[in-house]
């Protein structure tokens, strides 16, 4: 299992792997934000933690395709599938390497782009908590959502169709515990109830996913 | 650590491609899949590496028995030969990679990067992948395709050695492999469509579609 974990991040990383691509977008997205609402700065302020949400949900989105799409085409995930390795067990490291080359580099960024927006200071910690605790349900729900694609062409559509609705709690949740966090509010309570949602799709996702893999693979 | 096959019927894309088929491959033993293009190869050795569920019938494995090798080499591009064969081996829990490698005469590509070998020296990589798995049943769906006359003899070594250790092979192929103790089995007889198929057992789309 450590072995997968240690390829997919190989790959990740090496030529056309595809790491920094969801940072990239993050960081553009976020640079962009101001220019389109305006010099008002009481307004930037206020939407900063929901603008920070959004953009790490989307750059979190533009990757979800490669989970299982590249191992599909070239014949490896049959042979996982064939391998003493359960799918779910698969899929739950496929999710692993996709939030430490995605979630992970977003988390770390969000503190200098959320200095870009005028974010006050003291609501720093809670967004850092907020999508540490947040980005693993991005992943195991996207890796899902790749299972349940992966045999189609041009799947990455109907992959952020099928993904979108699922990461409303996940989105409520954090981009609330930010915005309390920042007005200087308790925000320990959507911050629990974002660690719930992500333990349960943790635990509960890499079934579906394998589920829906032996299905694809027919 | 037999394998055995009893009646068994196999579908692809929920299409139903072979019925009745029965067989069994005891340890040392090689049997060849026969058949014109579409006759099922693909699908029985799916159904037998477990990738789809077969409709009826048993089939009798080792548990975690069957090492499968299908069209598509499996091979990632970016890793080099020797990283792509050891994290195989890492998969199955075997030790080194140096038999594989000797067997299929890889020791000078240890270090090229997969995605620029030859379309031959692909598929003697993901061949080499079958030693690392140490499974005693292998499941080779035309393992020949683009390998040279040198190379297939090479691949045919590896299979005589793979069964006086006591393992068993079912290939598919068209070609002769040079195994002289292999048996085949022209599986022609049990494709669905050479049979005659009754209205109610037919497939209720397939029936829908002609109406």
């Amino acid at each position: 299992m450590i072995g997968l974990l240690i390829r997919d991040l190989r790959l990740a990383i090496r030529a056309g792997g595809g790491f920094g691509l969801g940072l990239a977008f993050f960081l553009i997205v976020i640079v962009l934000m101001p220019f389109g609402i305006g010099p008002e700065t009481g307004m930037i302020t206020r939407i900063a933690p929901g603008i920070l949400w959004i953009g790490a949900l989307l750059a979190c989105l533009l990757s979800l395709d490669r989970i299982f799409a590249l191992d599909w085409e070239d014949g490896s995930l049959e042979l996982l599938a064939t391998s003493p390795l359960p799918l779910e067990a698969v899929a739950g490291i496929k999710a692993l390497a996709h939030w430490i080359t995605t979630g992970l580099p977003l988390v770390a960024a969000a503190p200098v782009l959320a200095i870009l927006l005028n974010l006050p200071p003291e609501g720093f910690p809670w967004l850092i908590a907020s999508l540490a605790l947040g980005t693993p349900a991005l992943s195991a729900i996207g890796t899902f959502g790749a299972a349940l694609t992966v045999g189609l062409k041009r799947g990455g559509l109907l992959l952020s169709l099928l993904v979108l609705p699922l990461y409303v709690p996940t989105l409520l949740f954090g981009a609330e515990a930010a915005r309390r966090g920042a007005e200087g509010m308790d925000a320990l309570t959507p911050l629990a109830l974002l660690a719930g949602i992500t333990f349960l799709t943790a635990a509960a996702m890499p079934f579906a996913a394998a589920a829906a893999l032996r299905v694809n693979l027919r | 650590m037999s394998l055995s096959v009893h009646s068994l019927s196999c579908a692809r894309g929920g299409i139903q491609v072979l019925t009745g088929v029965g067989f069994a491959v005891a340890p040392g033993e090689a049997l060849i899949l026969r058949g014109p293009n579409g006759a099922g190869k693909t699908t029985l050795l799916r159904t037998l590496a477990g990738l789809t569920p077969p409709l009826e019938g048993r089939i009798d494995a080792p548990d975690d028995g069957i090492a499968y090798a299908g069209h598509a080499d499996g091979l990632k591009a970016q890793l080099s030969v020797a990283e792509n064969l050891r994290f195989w081996a890492g998969v199955f829990g075997a030790t080194g990679i140096e038999a594989a490698v000797e067997a299929f005469d890889l020791g000078e590509l240890l270090d090229r990067r997969a995605g620029n070998l030859s379309a031959g020296q692909k598929r003697r990589l993901s061949l080499a992948r079958l030693l690392v798995t140490g499974r005693p049943v292998w499941c080779l769906d035309e393992p020949t395709v683009s390998l040279d006359v040198d190379n297939v003899a090479r691949f045919a070594r590896a299979v005589e050695t793979h069964l006086s250790n006591g393992g068993s092979a079912i290939i598919a192929t068209h070609i002769d492999l040079g195994l002289p103790t292999a048996r085949s089995l022209d599986i022609t007889p049990f494709t669905r469509r050479n049979q005659p198929v009754t209205v109610d057992e037919a497939d209720p789309f397939l029936s829908e579609g002609a109406l």
